[in-house]
Order: structure tokens, then sequence, then C-alpha cells
């Protein structure tokens, strides 16, 4: 459940100060705290990865009697999936730089591209359970294989659909006008961020699951 | 708010502090040299092999290096209570901030104490890993809650009691049937898991015939704590007669015996998981190669001195006590137990003590 | 102000405005009444879990003993370990940081207010749903393995053996599989320690965030990272080992759920699992922890030796070093608690060293509070006593450590009393004589008052010499073969007599914990005035009034130095010795004053109701994952996760600040908005 929390919460940045006491609310590192608390969390997020990558590569070239994600994998799919996460973060870039300037239609495009893409991943993804589950008979609880492999891409996958929610929860805040420069654009800022983190761990996932664990 | 108030208030603690600190200390050490009670048959400290003999060697020089650095520091925190203890005339401490020199000291010195401990440390653990050649292997199988002992190369099984010939070493391969367990006779050897679906083997050798105690030392479950062992060192011709006692099947109680009414009850209510060998011809042969549950064989269960993973007998309660015990509801005597309350009416008791005791 | 005025002030979200009284502490943000709601919630569960070690020791008193049943006694121990270590100690510690972390770097509050209370709430619920097994617990025996055709022996149970203490979960502390899978343990029992400690994982992992930003970010001006307080950095250290092992304790916990709730085979050897890994898992989580719990308690002990023997902390920079170089170890030492686990020889060798090496910083923050104390003029305090405590207990606790890493000898400890005895001397004596040490030092600034100094002492050594009397002969039992989570043990093992002398032990230190209970409550409201520097300290905290006002500091501190306020009370003579400033009683006097009396209007962080709806979503969600099968199990599967989304989206538009309340400062329009360290 490391995954529960959202980035909307936490909103203190320096500009707040009102000047009306003599109390500077300054930053000693000079990172915004929402900046900084989205990092450390990340960092505690690679540890979570970290530990089901692990424990994919220990069940996941062992022999079982079932079968074994290894045999089943469709490469070509999987990759066209997966580039079309990596380019949601490139749209994610692009709905940043529109923002920067002051593109306020861009950014809402390109949000939405984003959006668009990581639902398609994702839909790929329920696309791929499915098949596997039914055409190649290999569930939850075929093997220790299998488990390792639908826990590692289903918390990745949980992971991505937060980060959609997060993507349209930005829509909310343009109601208003010019809602997402506010401090700095750092709402956009921070959804930038843990997207890029869900696609690097993908990119991870994709190699050393799929492509180096191929049969 | 000018001075800082505890100062005022108990001009008399430093004193008083200091003296009862130091007679607790004391008395923690003295209490230290009070230990030796009587008989402990699970000590750890009273190796009966080579192998505990060598982790013995290793562990009293880091203990008694351990108390040289128990003394200088508890003596150092004592003499500063009693020394720097802020007193009447006492003045302001210099306000020294640190030194570098004593860091250096104090990380190098322990460091090189450690380093020195290192060596041997290594060396033991892969000495006492690996089993020797002409080593006698032992499987031992772990099951809630007791531990099976299979002698492949003689043919036997037996249960709770293992049995070895003294000044040999035996080279148990050890795996579980259910959860972790772990198996430990202090005088022979560290404890080591036993795993299911995995093998780990340990390195057991006494040095004299004599019975040595053990215990399952990994939580396994409700009844953990009754699951233990015996191990038995023979003499040379004493264990060749074991051998061949155990070699041999059981004999058939005479009809119209009450044994032999245990018998039938054997063969209606306890089959099911347990198993007796009266050879090939009879029809009381039951020898289980399933995968079902099983409980522990039977065949010599007489020659065992103790019963139902090893928990029972114990002092306080004779044998035959603890056998009527167990029979009528093992469930209460061992909670969780595999081994149901069969519902048995005295006579049933009395008929089936009798059959168990023709398993010799 | 460009944000807030931007926000609207809603009319659907008002915050809460209430500043005394219930509600003001369900939707407060303050992180010094949340770290007194910590505080107290740990000296709850501190009382519980000290009973079930009573219950413990009742039933080893003697040889085959009868107190508990087998179910009931494996039930205690697993919950006096869960509830000592996660519901314990951590939130004790946990209060101690949201009580002094912001008054110890200059802050008015934490980085994220509304998340510090969300992460109490989370912990509380986290808590009571772990002792809510209690009623859906029962004393299930194990189940066989399916043989081929289908037929399962299973285990019996004799109906003496139901009872309601041993409902509750008894895998252990460390839940080892596949003891503690669906097989060997199945009922609901596990299911709520799995999930619980999950829970509790979420609540720790924000606040570690929290700190770590705040720690980063929040410092007073002149507050760098080497004129920190010790105790400062033992939190951030804590904070980074929190951040790195809670997510591999996660992974392992919902590994261990799946297995029990959905099939998965993870740890089940059946299935081709691997029961090892879960220790792997759970020891790369559970040594950090270790850390995690014993140094707060050094970063205490660093604030009060000092402090009380008038001189600086001897070698500052080593003493920070060696936590953060504890901590760094820490995490490459898990194997050995698994040495006896048939892990090879090359993995014991290294994990044995690795483990020696951790001996090293060990020793070196012990020398260092040594020489801390050497030539002082030590004030014997009750807080004092117990940090001299702590050093003197967690010496024998480190010592015994080191024989543990001779590998060879650790296969006859490990899993015996001898282990129970060292990390006692580690988490009694070590952690919990500091965290008491922290109590009676830091309790003025709580209440304004001073403890009892008189029943301070009386239960300094009556829980000293009780602690010794419990814990040190446990080394000889495990010695002589006392096994480890024994409901009983063989007459013939000789082990009666220290059995029983543990026993008397252990009343002692409850007689102890009775007398700082009583002193707690009297020293409350009766305690004398403490004044603004009590201890004639060094560090900044003591700088503003006692109680501490709601918003700390009525003027942002500037720091100067390493223990800023001791410099500016003192100078040093020509021989380095310390003289009291001429104008230092000026000083209290004046600090004093304009601490009560701030000349502007300070904001502080609006209260909330969110943190605690959300909070309450968790448990519901954990319902409904045991009791998934059923009806209600899944309507909670859908209930609790909206709470939690329902409050989020609260959380995120509720205004950042309500109108100013004209009464509350007495100064300012009302209806002005203002946002200052909002959230």
């Amino acid at each position: 459940m490391a995954d529960t929390f959202e980035i909307e919460e936490g909103a203190d940045a320096p500009e707040h100060d009102t000047g009306d006491d003599h109390h500077v609310v300054h930053e000693s590192t000079g990172i915004d705290n929402r900046k900084l608390g989205m990092w450390v969390f990340l960092s505690s997020e690679f540890m979570f990865f970290g530990a089901f990558i692990s424990n994919y590569l220990l069940y996941g070239n062992r022999d079982f009697d079932s079968v074994v994600p290894r045999d089943i994998y469709d490469i070509p799919f999987t990759s066209i999936s997966s580039f079309v996460l990596l380019m949601s973060s490139l749209t994610m870039v692009l709905a940043h730089h529109a923002l920067s300037t002051g593109d306020q239609n861009g950014t809402k495009t390109w949000l939405m591209a984003t959006a668009l893409l990581g639902s398609v991943f994702l839909g790929g993804q329920v696309f791929e359970f499915y098949e596997f589950i039914t055409v190649k008979d290999m569930t939850l609880t075929s093997n220790p294989a299998a488990s390792a492999f639908y826990m590692l891409t289903g918390f990745h996958g949980a992971h991505v659909a937060i980060g959609i929610l997060m993507l349209l929860s930005l829509f909310g805040i343009t109601r208003r006008q010019g809602g997402l420069s506010e401090k700095h654009g750092m709402n956009l800022e921070l959804v930038g961020l843990y997207w890029h983190f869900v696609d690097i761990i993908w990119i991870v996932i994709f190699t050393i699951v799929y492509l180096l664990g191929a049969a | 708010m000018s001075k800082p108030l505890q100062k005022r208030r108990f001009p008399w603690s430093g004193r008083w502090n200091g003296a009862i600190g130091a007679s607790a200390l004391a008395l923690i050490l003295s209490s230290c040299s009070l230990i030796e009670i009587e008989d402990a048959p699970l000590s750890a400290v009273e190796p009966r092999g080579p192998f505990a003999e060598q982790i013995d060697n290793l562990f009293w020089p880091v203990f008694w290096v351990a108390v040289a650095i128990f003394v200088i520091v508890q003596g150092g925190i004592l003499f500063s209570i009693i020394a720097f203890r802020d007193r009447p005339g006492r003045k302001e401490p210099k306000q020294v901030h640190g030194n570098t020199k004593l860091e250096i000291t104090w990380t190098v010195i322990p460091a090189l104490i450690l380093a020195a401990i290192a060596v041997p440390t290594v060396s033991a653990v892969f000495d006492l890993t690996e089993c020797g050649d002409d080593a006698m292997t032992v499987e031992i199988i772990g099951h809630q809650w007791w531990f099976e002992y299979d002698y492949p190369d003689l043919g036997i099984e037996t249960a709770n009691v293992m049995v070895m010939p003294a000044d040999q070493e035996v080279c148990a391969v050890m795996t579980s049937d259910d959860v972790l367990h772990n198996f430990w006779v202090p005088a022979l050897n560290g404890k080591r898991y036993l795993i299911p679906g995995q093998e780990t083997t340990l390195r057991l050798q006494a040095d004299e015939p004599g019975e040595y105690w053990g215990h399952c030392a990994e939580y396994c479950g409700l009844s953990h704590s009754l699951m233990r062992a015996r191990v038995q060192a023979l003499s040379p011709v004493d264990w060749d007669a074991w051998v061949s006692g155990q070699q041999a099947e059981a004999t058939e109680p005479a009809e119209g015996t009450p044994a032999y009414e245990g018998l039938l009850l054997y063969q209606n209510l306890c089959v099911g998981c347990h198993t007796v060998d009266y050879g090939p011809d009879s029809e009381f042969t039951n020898i289980r190669t399933d995968d079902l549950y099983r409980g522990p064989n039977l065949t010599h269960f007489a020659s065992r001195n103790v019963f139902a993973g090893a928990y029972l007998p114990y002092e306080g309660l004779s044998y035959d006590d603890a056998l009527e015990q167990w029979l009528a509801n093992a469930p209460e005597v061992k909670p969780g137990s595999f081994m149901p309350n069969l519902g048995l009416t005295q006579d049933d008791i009395d008929n089936l003590t009798a059959w168990l005791a023709t398993l010799e | 102000m460009t944000t807030t005025a931007s926000r609207p002030a809603s009319t659907i979200f008002r915050r809460p405005r209430a500043t005394e009284g219930f509600w003001s502490w369900i939707t407060t943000t303050d992180h010094k009444k949340i770290g007194i709601m910590y505080g107290y919630a740990a000296f709850f569960f501190f009382i519980i879990g000290g009973l079930e070690a009573l219950l413990l020791r009742l039933q080893l008193a003697g040889p085959n003993g009868d107190f508990l049943t087998a179910a009931e006694y494996n039930a205690m121990f697993t919950t006096h370990g869960v509830t000592m270590v996660f519901l314990f100690v951590m939130p004790a510690s946990a209060a101690f940081f949201n009580y002094l972390l912001p008054l110890m770097i200059g802050a008015r509050d934490v980085a994220f207010p509304r998340m510090n209370a969300l992460s109490w709430w989370i912990f509380i619920f986290g808590g009571l749903f772990l002792y809510s097994v209690i009623f859906f617990g029962e004393v299930v025996p194990p189940v066989g393995i399916e043989d081929a055709q289908g037929v399962v022996v299973s285990g019996n149970i004799d109906e003496s053996d139901q009872t309601l203490l041993g409902g509750l979960p008894d895998g252990g502390w460390f839940l080892y599989q596949p003891n503690a899978g669906p097989d060997y343990s199945p009922g609901a029992a596990i299911d709520f320690a799995l999930i619980g400690l999950q829970i509790l994982g979420v609540a720790s992992l924000i606040s570690a965030i929290n700190f770590i930003v705040t720690v980063f970010n929040m410092r007073a001006e002149g507050m760098r990272l080497l004129r920190m307080p010790v105790f400062v950095w033992m939190t951030l250290v804590v904070a980074f080992l929190l951040l790195f092992s809670l997510p591999i304790i996660a992974v392992a916990l919902f590994m261990a759920t799946f297995d029990r709730a959905f099939g998965t085979l993870f740890f089940q050897a059946v299935g081709g699992g691997d029961p090892v890994l879960w220790q792997h898992l759970f020891w790369l989580f559970g040594h950090p922890e270790v850390y995690i719990l014993i140094l707060p308690a050094m970063g205490i002990v660093s604030e009060v030796l000092p402090t009380n023997s008038r001189k600086p902390l001897f070698g500052y920079a080593a003493v920070v070093f060696a936590g953060a170089a504890i901590g760094f170890l820490g995490f490459g030492v898990w194997a050995h608690h698994m040495f006896s686990s048939g892990i090879t020889p090359v993995a014991q060798a290294a994990f044995g060293l690795a483990t020696m090496t951790i001996a090293v910083p060990t020793g070196i923050k012990i020398f260092n509070w040594m020489g801390t104390m050497w030539g002082g003029r030590l004030k014997f305090n009750t807080a004092m006593l117990f940090s001299i405590g702590f050093v003197a207990m967690f010496v024998i606790g480190g010592l015994s450590g080191v024989t543990h890493s001779i590998v060879p000898s650790d296969w006859q400890q490990t899993d015996t009393y001898y282990i129970v005895g060292h990390f006692h001397y580690v988490l009694f004596g070590g952690a919990i004589f500091g965290l008491f040490s922290g109590i009676y030092y830091w309790f003025p600034k709580i209440t304004g008052r001073l403890m009892n100094e008189r029943l301070g002492k009386a239960h300094f050594w009556v829980q000293f010499i009780g602690f010794n009397l419990t814990f040190a002969p446990m080394h000889w039992l495990g010695l002589q073969g006392m096994v480890r989570r024994t409901w009983r043990y063989a007459p013939e093992a000789g082990l009666g007599p220290w059995n029983f002398a543990v026993t008397i032990g252990a009343f002692t230190i409850a007689l102890g914990v009775a007398i700082f209970w009583v002193n707690w409550i009297y020293s409350k409201r009766k305690g004398e005035p403490s004044g603004l520097d009590p201890w004639d300290a060094r560090t900044i905290e003591w700088t503003i009034p006692n109680p501490t006002p709601a918003y700390n500091f009525a003027t942002p501190p500037v720091i100067h130095s390493l223990d800023d306020f001791w410099h500016q009370k003192y100078r040093e003579d020509e021989e380095g010795r310390p003289v009291r400033r001429e104008d230092a009683d000026d000083l209290v006097e004046r600090l004093d004053h304009e601490g009560r009396n701030p000349k502007s209007k300070i904001h502080l962080p609006a209260p909330s109701y969110f943190p605690f709806i959300m909070a309450m979503g968790l448990p519901l969600i954990g319902y409904g994952i045991i009791y998934h099968t059923s009806i209600v199990g899944k309507a909670l599967l859908v209930i609790g996760p909206l709470i939690t989304i329902g409050a989020l989206i609260g959380w995120g538009i509720e205004p950042l600040e309500e109108p100013e309340d004209p009464d509350l400062h007495g100064d300012g329009p009302g209806g002005e908005l203002v946002g200052a360290g909002a959230s």
C-alpha cells in the first residue's frame, strides 16, 4: 500500500508567506517541499519495485509443472505497448514545456494525450493478462513464477492507473483560469515526476522480465 | 529562573546514586558467577562431541574478550559517576569537544579485535558445514510435532529417539514435511533448519556413549515447545544389537490376549497414519508409501523410552501414566496434535498399551 | 499570497476551527498535539504489551506450567513482540520526533502538517485494526497437505484450548512462512497481523517522508546540517531507514497476504515456493528496523548526557557519522538472523563479517558518550540516570551481539533465550531506557512542569534492578538450552530456578512502570513549575516557553553555532571552562517573556477533518480483503476505498485557510485571507 497517497497534499511553498510576521518560511535546500517530498517518496518506490523484481528474478527462471511466464511472452505486442508508455513520457514533457511558455491549451492537450497513452498501455496490459489467463492457461495461482509475474506487473499497472487519475485530477485545477500555473506549476511538475518514474520502472521491467527473461 | 533547578533541589543525589549504582552492578556481576546450577541436559556449553567442542572453543575466548570490554566500559562509567559527580566546590568542566586521536584509537582497536576474531570464525564455518566422507547418513524429517529418523543404508525407520554409534560421524540430511523446524542437540552441534522442499545437512558426533537431549528450535506452530529430540549414542556392540533389533519384524501377539485385542484396535483406528511391519506375509503389515500424513512408525515403539515428540514421559509422570493420557486424549496433551481424541474406553487403552509393549 | 488568493474559500468545505476540546484533537495538524497523541497511544500499547509479557512470565515461572494454553502462550508472545516493536517503541519514537524535531531545528511545524496528522491517524487505526482480531480470531489447528486424492488430515484442538486470547495471531512477530501461511495457520488471525502491519507501514512511510523533507527544508536560518542536535540527526537516519526498508516489508506482506487470501504460492513449498525467501525479505526490513528502534534513543541520550555533564557532546561529528554508518551497514547484515537456515557457508561468513563491522560504529558511540561524561560535572537527575543506564545496558546488549557474529557460536545461541536476553538488553535496556530518559528530560516542554524526582529515581532503580533480574539470567537460560517461544520446558532441563527469578524480575519492572505512571499523573497536575530552562540546557528547544506555545517560536531563531542556546548563556574563560554571561539571566527572562508575546500575528497550519477520514478507510479495506469472499467483505472493498478517495478529494479542494477568526489572535480584521505554511 505504499502507493495510496496522492500528490495533492502537502501544499506548502515559500511564496505563501504573507509577510505580516517575521517568520520567513524558507526552504533550506531551495527545493520546494512538495517536490522534495515526491523525490523522497519515489526513492522509496524504487525499493518497492526492486523487491518485486528480485522476487521475479528468483522464481522466473525456475521450472514448474505448469506454464511459466517466460514461455508465453508476446514480445512484439509488449514492445508496442512499452513504446506507447514511453511516448507518454514525451507528451508529459511537452505538457510541461507548454505550461512554461504559458500555452494553457497546449498544456491541456498534451496532458490529455499523456492520459490517453497511459490508458492504451493499461488496456494492453489488461489484454495481456486476459490472454495469459484464458488462452495460455497461466493464472495467478499456477506457480510461484506466474504469481511473481502478475504481482509485479499488476502493481506496476496499479501505479499507472493512479498516475492517470492524477493526470485527470489536474483538469480539475484547470477549471480556474491559470490554475495550473500556480506555485510555479508545481502540481503538474509533481504528476510529471511520478509519471516519468512509472515509465522508468516499466523500462526496467520490460528489459529484465520480458526481454532477458524470455525463453 | 536564574539557576538550574536540580542543583538546588537535590544536593545529595550524586553520592547516593553512585553508591546504589555501584552495588547494583556488583550484584549483576556476582550473579554471573552464581550461575552454576543443577544438571542441564540441554546445555550448550557442555560439549560432548568434536563439533560442539569446536564451537565451544570459539565462544569462550570471545566471551572473555567481551567480559574484558565490559569491565573497562562499566568501570569507566562507574569511575565517571563517582569522580565527576557534581559536588560542592567542583569547578565547571572544560568544554572539550572531542579528540581525534582518541576517536581513531577507539575505532581501530575494536576493528583489530574483531579482525582477530573473524579469522577462526570463517574457517570454523567452512569446517563445520561439509559432512565428512566416511560419515553415516541419517535422514531427519520434521513433522508437526516430532522428528522422524530414517537410516537409508540400514533400512531402518524410527522416530523421536535418534540412535547412533558413538565416536562416529553422522551426517544428518534433513528436510521437513510441513513447516520450518530446527534440529538442535546442543551437546553435539549447533542447530540447523529443516525446510520443506529443501535439504540441509548437519554434522553430528558424540565422543562417548550416552543420551543427549535435543529440541526443535524454530517456532513451528501450536505445540512447538513439545517437539523435542533424544539422541542415544551407543557403543559398537550395543549399536550392532540395536540395528539388528530394528531390522527385525514385529511379532504378532497370540490371539485372545489383551495385546491381540489392542492389535485389532490398531487395525481399525490407527492404520490411517501409523505403520507396523509384521513381515510380508502378515495381514497386519501396513507399510505406508503414499504422501498422506504419516505418524511415527510403531514397529519398534517399545524400544524407545520416549514418545509424543519425545515430550512424554517427563519427571513426575511415569511412562505408563503418560502413555495412558496420550491415548485417552492426545490433543489435550499436545495441542493441535494430528492424532485425534479417539474416544477410547479404559479397556481399549489397556489393550492398546499391552499391544504397544509387544513392539520391541 | 498568490496561491491562497486564487483559491476560493469554499463554502462546502470549511476548515475546522476548534483549538480546544475533542474536535481540536481529531482535526489538529499541530505537530505537538500529534506528538502527544502518539505518546499516549504508545504508552497505552506499552501497558498492553507489558501485561502480555507478565502472562508469558507466569506461564514460564516453573517447568510444565499450565497458566496459559499453548495457543494463548503463542498468541501472547506474538502480540507482545508486535505490540512492543510496532505499537510502542516506534510510535513512542514518533512522539519524540513529532514534538521535538520542529522545535530543535527552529521551525513552526513540519513540512506537511496534514500528512503528519494522516500518518498519526493511520497508525492508530492500524493498531486498533490489529487488535480488533480479538473479536474475530479463533484457535485453529494446522491443516495437513492435501494428497493426490484430495484427502486432508487436520490437527485437533481440545475444547479447553478454545479461548479468547488464544485467537490472537500466533505466528511469532516474524510470521515465518509457511507456518503463518494458509495451510498451517488457517483462520483470520494471521491476516489481521499481516494487514495491520501493512497499514502501520503506510503510517511510518508517510512520516518518514515528512521528517526527511522537514529536516532538509525547514531548518531555521543558520541551522546548518552539522549544527543540528544529534537527536535530529538520528531522526533523519531513522527516516531514511524507514524509507528504504518499509517498501521491502510491504512487498513481503503483500506476497504473504496474497498467499493466504488469493492462493498464490510464493512461500508454499508444496507449490514450489521458497519459505526462506520470506526470511530474506523480512530481515531485509527487520534488521534496519532494529536500528529504527534504537537510534532515536541514542539521539535522546546524546542530548541528555551533555546537558547534565555540563560539557558538549564528545566527538559530535563522530557520533553523527557513526549513527549514519550504523544505518547504512544495517542494510547489509540481515542474514545474520538466518545463520542456522542452511544458507551457504560463503554467505554465512560474509554476513558474519559484516555483522562484526557494525560493532565498530556502535563502539564509537559508546566511547564518545563516556568521553562526554569524563571530566564533566554530572547532575544525577532522573533523565541522566536513565541515560547512563542506557549506556551501561546497551553495552551488554552490544557485546552479546558480537558473540552472534561468531557464526558457529550463533548456531548454538540463535532461537534460544540467549537471543531473547540479548535483544531485550538492546531494546529495553537501550531503547526504552532512552525513551524514559527523554520523557523525564522533555516533560517540562509539554506541561511546563518538572516530573517528581523522588518518584523518578524510585522508578529508575526499581526498573533498573527489575530489568537486570529479568534479562540477565536469560542469557544463561539460553546457554542451558532453553529455546525461544517455548510454552513449556521439561522439569529435567534444570531451567526452573532462573526462570522463577526472571518472572520475579518481570513483575519488578511492572512495579517500576507503575511508579512512572503515578509520577506522570501527579507531576502533570502538581509538578513543580519548570520555568524556561530547567536543566541549563544547550539546544534551542529550551529558548521558548514551557509548555510550548502553539506557534513554537514567537520570533524565528537564527542559529550561530552548535549548542546555540548554551553559547548565548556562557562564554569560556582562558582555561576553556564555561562562565555564565552577566546577561544570561536577563536573556532567559526575556526569552520567556517574548516567547509568550509574539509581536505580530502568526499563522499556523489550519486543522482539517480529512486526515482522520482518509485514515479511516484503510482498516475497512483491510477487513474487506480478509473477508473478501463474503458479501460484507465485498461491500467493504468498495466502501473503504470510497472513503479514502473521497477524503483525498476533500483534502485537495478544501481551502488552505479559513477566514481568520477575529477572536483567535485578537487582532486583524476578520475575513482576511491568509496563508502561511498551510496544508
